[in-house]
């Protein structure tokens, strides 16, 4: 199978080809530098975003901001949402409490980025 | 005796007051969500000296007439007026004959101090003006206002003396039946003894029902740029060009908060209500502006906005009695120089209506509510005062216009007071800087939702369904009740 | 004139700083650690932190502490610095003028109307963001257009959504994050379209807050009608030519209740210019010396007031030599030498800073910094002083949407015998 991607290591944006057989990267064209294949290689066999959101708390008029503590694999995005869309937070949550343990059997926990008291 | 006024832009207001000097029972409806939301919140801001209408006319009398009382009238009330004067510049040989008739016209309805000047002189009173002007009618007697603010504060002024506003009344039906006015309305049926439609745009159709002799009102847009106030003011007259058949031409004028105006443009529209602007009739005032001013630089637009102006086919107010139908009086086909013959309407009218009428003058008439000078203009010892007695003055929610919170929530409880953002924005000038509310909406609109009791997402911009949060971020994510 | 009831009032202070955003908590942190105890930060909002408390993406402080942090988190450590270190913060504050003398009047609801003398002024007022009319867009005026920023305010910060039906107008770097946002949170984004034939925002972004969730950046269009009578119900976009003017028959229709605007940001240089403080049309910030002082002695700019960044980690480290000159100078510790012009050559657009000391001493390395006027690939900036290089870097790529630094070193600097010097990138 062979994919079109851009590498975001850098502002050049290199356009990279990649060619991928049984699910291992077998070629990668079109990167300027190394950092572009090991790009390749990570990006079309395990992509992984952070995911950060805003939360609502109950009986508060403002929402906690939250993050998953790594990175998840890509396709889990909205099904984090949607775990964190039925959360029932209560305040106080302090920037670092675990508001979501082991987000969609990824083993990440989703933390609160800020202080809501 | 039951009155209702249909229409609260600049004249309905005018009249409102006029009126409520007299034991009556007086209701304005208007039809949008606030007063001065049709041809009253977007125009030039001009009081007119005269000299454009036709002498003999009722624009010409009425125009005089008004202008005259403005300054009182603004003092008394409370509204901003200035009278920097204005020019009508002659670019062409040929335009020398337009500035002699306009002299003329001016002389015979009583405009005083005119003056037609030449170049020299005119790029001395106003060195930015483009050089190739050939000769100039010097107005000094021009002068400007706020409209809305104007309009806001004659509304005020009748509220405090016992007029009832009901906004979002729109009326649709008017009749008369068993010898009263029965009114179909967004609110429902109203009835009243004796109506006053100052119905702007709609007027024309309100009297077609009441008349068997039909008006045709045609809506003509007119399309504006602004400039910020850091924009230094180049010109400190209200410069006009030579008068064409579509109306007074494209103007360059100073606002009274130091703003600078460049419109409008003149189109006959279909709708009444499109107050879109057009990349074409935009494009047309800049060019248009630009043989004024060659200098101009668009860098410091802060907005674009249009308005609608009620033209007559036959180009002349219609202000009275309603020809066969007792009991209704009109103003219809009030364009421009409506806003400079506003207290001169009211005046004319009101008085043929009490007398026809027998309304008797109450016993005491209110002042004007008095309102505290805008924080941004105040002198420093003034605002050590103003927050040791009330410490809203202390929290700045405007940074661009240097509005406090002290006087959002003063505009709020006006006698009539704003109800959304754009209301606030007019009477305080919350939102007009140069980032055009991006700071201060989110603020705005929680204390407008605290001030009148209502969540957060059904504040509106300008009323109907301009709400400006669609839902929480719970209800989106697909939680709760929404 | 004060009125002497007035003038008693006045409260001196060594070190005034003007916002508590990264850059001005940055510059105050700085101060304080070279020694001033008389200091003051005034912030207009309730809270420290400025714009990244509404920034909770992450993607903040990989330069500064190596790590990967969202907004809050970043704001949050110079908060607790702040704190450790018993800097006094007045918050709710908005400072109202600044003259070229140092004297400063702010207000507060607690505090009501202070004034102050300071013998140093750090000007950290962050940026605003360009707004709708400064595009000069036609169509209707109606509920739903709002700057990026003012949307990501009201869900991050206050909750809410402001539309459901989004197109995004601009593809800067707040415009790229609120598209995900707006979608994460449960909108749908139908395309964001960019008047420049290249995005103003990072790959990165581009990647991950577009392509990620299948949005159409459509290059070199641009939004030709508003339309709505209350609330916005569509917009019209077309491509755009070479001089980005519409082109006619390129019209496409899109049905949405939210258009966003990511359009560019200004620093908010009111106050900067009641001080009386040279402006640069470059970067619409202030011009200053290598040591962030304005044309006006004792008043310093650092951060996105004085000229737009890209990545808050090189506002913190602008702004810590702002906050270190300022100490220096009210602790009169005055730099002698001369000064020489830093000019904008080709391809280079505001060059900060703008004058450079060549100083009798000592000499110590200066960041240089500017925008890239186009798109440059394997090129290679060169500066010239009097006709003689005095440094050259090459470069894969120079992009405008990218803030390009360089290191002039002190054996560059003390080749400089001319009055002025030249930044040029050559490709």
């Amino acid at each position: 199978m062979e994919r079109q991607i851009t590498c975001i290591n850098c502002p050049v944006g290199c356009r990279l080809q990649v060619t991928i057989e049984n699910g291992q990267v077998t070629r990668v064209e079109g990167h300027g530098c190394k950092r572009g294949e090991t790009y390749a290689h990570q990006e079309c066999i395990a992509p992984a975003r952070m995911v950060t959101a805003a939360v609502p708390v109950a009986d508060r008029n403002i929402p906690v901001s939250v993050k998953t503590r790594t990175p998840i694999p890509k396709e889990k995005i909205f099904a984090c949402m949607k775990q964190l869309a039925v959360l029932s937070l209560k305040a106080p949550v302090y920037m670092g409490d675990v508001v979501l343990s082991d987000v969609c059997d990824t083993g990440v926990d989703v933390i609160a980025t800020k202080t809501v008291e | 005796m039951k009155i209702i006024i249909i229409g609260g832009g600049v004249v309905g207001c005018a009249i409102a007051r006029q009126l409520s000097r007299y034991e009556a029972d007086i209701t304005l409806l208007e039809g949008g969500v606030d007063v001065a939301e049709g041809a009253s919140k977007a125009n030039s801001a001009i009081v007119h000296a005269g000299f454009d209408a036709k002498p003999g006319t009722m624009k010409a009398k009425l125009n005089v007439d008004g202008a005259k009382m403005y300054p009182r009238l603004c003092q008394e009330v409370g509204a901003p007026y200035g009278q920097p004067g204005a020019m009508v510049l002659a670019f062409l040989p040929e335009e020398r004959a337009t500035i002699e008739t306009l002299y003329q016209q001016g002389i015979e309805n009583g405009v005083e101090e005119l003056r037609i000047i030449e170049r020299d002189e005119i790029l001395q009173l106003e060195p930015n003006t483009n050089p190739n002007v050939q000769c100039a009618l010097l107005v000094p007697t021009s002068g400007l206002t706020s409209p809305y603010e104007l309009t806001y504060a004659l509304a005020d002024h009748a509220a405090v003396n016992g007029v009832t506003f009901i906004m979002n009344a729109f009326v649709s039906q008017v009749r008369k039946e068993d010898g009263r006015f029965v009114l179909e309305t967004t609110k429902g049926e109203m009835q009243a003894d004796l109506i006053v439609n100052c119905a702007g745009i709609g007027s024309g159709e309100l009297h077609n029902q009441l008349s068997d002799r039909k008006v045709k009102l045609i809506p003509r847009k007119g399309e504006y740029y602004l400039l910020d106030h850091v924009q230094p003011l180049l010109f400190t007259r209200t410069m006009f060009q030579c008068p064409s058949k579509m109306g007074k031409g494209v103007l360059v004028s100073p606002t009274l908060h130091g703003n600078t105006i460049l419109g409008p443009s003149a189109e006959d529209v279909e709708d009444a209500s499109d107050v879109a602007t057009t990349a074409q009739a935009l494009a047309m005032v800049n060019e248009r502006s630009r043989m004024t001013w060659p200098g101009l630089n668009l860098r410091n637009v802060i907005t674009t906005f249009a308005g609608i102006r009620a033209h007559e086919e036959n180009g002349d107010f219609i202000i009275g009695a309603v020809e066969g139908c007792p009991g209704a009086y009109e103003t219809v086909g009030v364009e421009s120089p409506g806003l400079s013959a506003a207290p001169a309407i009211a005046e004319l009218l009101v008085g043929q209506i009490a007398s026809e009428n027998q309304l008797s003058e109450k016993m005491e008439w209110k002042p004007a509510p008095v309102r505290n000078k805008p924080f941004y203009a105040m002198t420093l010892e003034e605002r050590v005062e103003a927050v040791k007695e009330n410490a809203d003055y202390g929290a700045i929610v405007c940074r661009c216009e240097q509005v406090t919170e002290a006087e959002i929530r003063a505009a709020i409880r006006r006698p009539v007071g704003a109800t959304t953002i754009d209301g606030v924005k007019r009477r305080t000038r919350a939102g007009m800087g140069r980032c055009q509310g991006g700071f201060c909406s989110p603020r705005v609109l929680e204390i407008l939702a605290e001030e009148l009791g209502i969540d957060p997402t059904q504040v509106t911009k300008g009323g109907g369904n301009s709400q400006l949060l669609v839902s929480t971020i719970a209800q989106a994510m697909g939680k709760g009740d929404a | 004139m004060l009125s002497n009831e007035l003038k008693q009032q006045v409260q001196y202070v060594d070190v005034l700083v003007i916002g508590a955003g990264p850059a001005g908590m940055a510059a105050a942190i700085a101060a304080r650690e070279a020694g001033v105890e008389n200091l003051l930060v005034l912030e207009r909002e309730e809270h420290m932190g400025g714009i990244l408390r509404q920034c909770i993406h992450n993607g903040f402080g990989l330069h500064r502490f190596k790590e990967e942090l969202t907004g809050p988190e970043y704001a949050q450590r110079d908060i607790d610095k702040v704190q450790e270190l018993g800097i006094e913060v007045r918050c709710g504050t908005t400072v109202l003028s600044v003259d070229e003398h140092r004297f400063v009047t702010a207000i507060s609801k607690e505090k009501g109307v202070q004034l102050f003398e300071a013998g140093a002024v750090v000007l950290a007022m962050g940026c605003r963001e360009r707004p709708r009319g400064a595009l000069g867009t036609p169509g209707s005026r109606c509920a739903g257009v709002y700057s990026a920023g003012t949307a990501q305010k009201f869900v991050n910060l206050e909750g809410y959504m402001p539309g459901k039906r989004v197109v995004i107008l601009g593809s800067g770097d707040i415009g790229l994050i609120m598209a995900r946002r707006m979608t994460l949170q449960g909108a749908k984004v139908l395309a964001c379209v960019e008047i420049m034939p290249y995005s103003g925002g990072l790959n990165r972004n581009i990647v991950q807050c577009l392509e990620d969730y299948d949005i159409p950046l459509l290059l070199s269009h641009t939004v030709v009608d508003i339309e709505g009578k209350d609330r916005l119900s569509g917009i019209t976009i077309a491509e755009v030519d070479e001089k980005r003017n519409p082109i006619p028959g390129t019209e496409q229709h899109f049905d949405c209740d939210t258009l966003l605007l990511s359009v560019g940001l200004i620093p908010e240089n009111e106050l900067t210019q009641q001080a009386g403080v040279e402006l640069s049309p470059a970067t619409q910030g202030a011009v200053v010396d290598d040591n962030l002082q304005t044309s006006k002695e004792g008043i310093f700019a650092c951060g996105n007031v004085l000229h737009v960044h890209d990545l808050v980690d090189f506002v913190s480290a602008e702004s810590f030599r702002a906050g270190k000159a300022a100490a220096a100078y009210v602790q009169g510790k005055k730099r002698q030498g001369r000064f020489v012009e830093m000019k904008d050559g080709n391809g280079v657009r505001g060059v900060v800073p703008q004058r450079l000391m060549i100083p009798e001493g000592e000499t110590e390395p200066v960041q240089v910094m500017f925008r890239p006027a186009a798109v440059y690939e394997n090129a290679t900036v060169v500066l010239t002083a009097g006709g003689k290089e005095i440094m050259r870097q090459r470069k894969r790529i120079f992009t405008p949407g990218e803030m390009a630094e360089l290191t002039l070193k002190p054996e560059a600097i003390r080749q400089i015998e001319s009055d002025t010097v030249t930044v040029d990138i050559l490709a």
